[in-house]
């Protein structure tokens, strides 16, 4: 292998490591407080590319800076996961893990195919948002679009670091799922931590649509189904509920997706969830979580 | 066998009987007028579609465990059956033997595949184990689009059309009676009860793993059965038909029909696989529709249309006759009420 189509490679990985790892902090942050895998959130990201889909064209018409429609999907994607939760899965939420998995599920579903019904299932193109060049850097044609990709997302990553571990609601947010009765007793009101939670899951994983339509500007009905599927493969390959692990797991997934595409196009898939089976196997906590026993 | 089985046993035959040959009083003197065969293909697809969704509430209902892969080892029996009916086409066997044969290939295929993923998935419970069968589905999936004799991604037609009605109504039939008797034999009552408690099934000795690879196993091999009727019917078929979507509608309607009721599962399948198919104009709105009954069921009825109810023709019969003096038989015997 060449240096300039390994480094090609790495930017790339890198890229959708960044997508991957935005998503999965959106699964890992639910997951953490509510112990539920939120098939929908995969969705949430085809709401966002649909958001910008229609806006741009709107804002560009009115004159407006055409980012703004990112705010617009960061909007729309923190109110349709915030309805999600207060309509289907408030609901089960003391019924058990069983009924959460398939809430989960079938609003996977529903967002899928109601917009299926009302955008139709024709992949529709996204207007670039960044018009950036290309320079060339040791050899390796670099997008600027893919570096400032990948800024959102450490950006976007640091940021809500800091916003878990020194503000309030983020204190809320990390005691809830470590004893929610004694987070009620100093006055937490848990119902509200996890509507916010969905609120800021939904607006990560606009922001990931945002990046993502920057890559492939392609959207369709079904983008988020797999790809949410993938992110969660990176957040469980990281550990679960630990926001560093799903940026960790975010890029090792992009990397290894990117690589292994290199040497076997027809396979990367099939290699990247044999990689999630392993690690489920071997350390069903990921690489960085704690083993917990289970107590009987 | 007690008496009170063997009649029981008499009765449900007969019951399976007559409901073939209402089927085909209707099919053999035109009801339907020009539609007859239209009408035939549905009650096939419903076939299958009950063996597929039975098998799966095997897992989901009994065993309480969480599968989202089911589609791979619907692909699994589907391939191999289709590979193994063309391999032995005009060999001379008779077509009933030669289907019986695929889809005994197709299922004992999806068997082992079943033995393969359950040994290491089932060691996980709960959500890792729904993700841990979505990423042994999709490897599947991904071998198929890769292997040659599978068409190599793209669509593998030209597979004999054998899936005759009242052949699937009679594979069917025996796969549901099978199915039956299995949760209601020993090792159906052991899986319930790690359903409810493993722990304490393994400390009453009870060898957890052996039987979730079992049950596991047992569905998968009926669910490949079904893949093989699928595939037959078809004649066509692309790996991306059994994607996360395909195992995902199985699973609604699992849930939809009632986890832990065959009888759930049965109507519930045949119910939802004929709907798209009578409305063929609303099949956009179909998994919508599917989609919002199954946050209805999950909100209000979490157990599912049916919960664990079982339709029993015996118990039937007897409420009918009003039977005085017998004592109340709450063993009520095999499950069958018709597509």
């Amino acid at each position: 292998m060449t240096f300039s189509l390994f480094f090609q490679s790495l930017i790339n990985g890198l890229n959708q490591g960044a997508i991957y790892a935005l998503i999965a902090l959106g699964y890992t942050m639910v997951y953490g407080i509510i112990r539920m895998i939120n098939f929908a959130h995969g969705d949430f990201i085809m709401i966002g590319a649909y958001t910008m889909f229609y806006t741009i064209p709107l804002m560009a018409n009115a004159g407006m800076p055409v980012w703004l429609s990112v705010l617009a999907a960061i909007i729309v994607c923190s109110v349709v996961g915030v309805v999600v939760e207060v309509i289907a899965y408030k609901p089960v939420r003391q019924a058990g893990s069983m009924s959460a998995l398939i809430t989960a599920l079938a609003m996977s579903l529903f967002l899928e195919n109601l917009a299926m019904v009302l955008f139709g299932a024709k992949p529709q193109n996204v207007q670039k948002i960044f018009d950036l060049p290309t320079i060339n850097f040791l050899g390796v044609a670099l997008p600027l679009n893919v570096i400032l990709t990948i800024l959102i997302g450490v950006i976007m990553m640091a940021g809500l670091q800091i916003f878990i571990k020194k503000t309030k609601i983020g204190k809320a947010m990390r005691s809830v799922p470590q004893d929610r009765d004694a987070s009620i007793l100093v006055g937490i009101n848990v119902n509200r931590v996890i509507t916010i939670t969905f609120a800021i899951g939904s607006a990560l994983a606009a922001v990931a649509a945002l990046m993502y339509c920057t890559k492939y500007p392609r959207v369709t009905n079904d983008m988020g189904s797999m790809m949410g599927l993938k992110a969660f493969i990176a957040a469980v390959l990281g550990g679960i509920g630990i926001i560093p692990g799903a940026m960790l797991g975010g890029i090792l997934v992009g990397l290894i997706e990117i690589f292994v595409k290199l040497f076997a196009p027809g396979w990367y898939e099939a290699i990247t969830y044999a990689i999630l089976i392993v690690i489920l196997l071997v350390k069903p906590s990921g690489i960085l979580g704690k083993n917990v026993g289970e107590k009987v | 066998m007690e008496k009170k089985y063997k009649i029981s046993y008499l009765i449900n035959i007969l019951g399976v009987i007559a409901v073939f040959l209402l089927f085909v009083l209707l099919f053999e003197t035109k009801v339907f007028g020009p539609s007859t065969q239209y009408i035939k293909g549905i009650c096939t697809t419903a076939c299958y579609t009950i063996i597929m969704v039975a098998s799966l509430n095997l897992v989901v209902g009994f065993m309480g465990e969480f599968s989202l892969g089911h589609a791979g080892f619907v692909s699994v029996g589907a391939y191999t059956s289709a590979i193994v009916s063309s391999a032995l086409a005009g060999k001379g066997l008779p077509d009933f033997f030669l289907f019986l044969t695929a889809l005994m290939a197709g299922g004992a295929m999806a068997g082992i595949t079943g033995v393969m993923v359950g040994i290491p998935a089932l060691r996980l419970k709960g959500d890792y184990l729904a993700i841990v069968t979505v990423a042994f589905a999709e490897i599947i999936r991904v071998c198929f689009c890769n292997f040659p004799i599978t068409g190599g991604g793209k669509t593998m037609s030209g597979i004999l059309k054998l899936s005759d009605f009242y052949w699937c109504y009679w594979i069917m039939a025996a796969c549901v009676a099978v199915m039956y008797m299995y949760v209601r034999s020993r090792f159906g009552r052991t899986v319930k009860a790690i359903r409810e408690d493993y722990i304490a099934a393994a400390a009453s000795g009870i060898n957890v793993t052996y039987y979730k690879v079992m049950t596991f196993t047992v569905a998968a091999f009926f669910a490949g059965v079904g893949g093989g009727i699928y595939a037959h019917y078809m004649t066509a078929m692309i790996p991306t038909n059994f994607n996360f979507m395909y195992s995902a509608e199985l699973l609604s309607e699992v849930i939809i029909g009632g986890t832990g009721s065959l009888t759930g599962s049965i109507l519930g399948a045949a119910f939802l696989s004929s709907l798209p198919e009578m409305t063929r104009q609303f099949s956009k709105y179909r998994m919508l529709v599917y989609s919002i009954i199954l946050v209805m069921v999950m909100i209000f009825r979490p157990g599912g249309i049916f919960g664990n109810w079982e339709f029993s023709l015996t118990r039937l019969i007897k409420k009918l006759t009003r039977q005085e003096g017998g004592k109340k038989d709450s063993r009520n015997e095999k499950t069958k009420g018709g597509v």
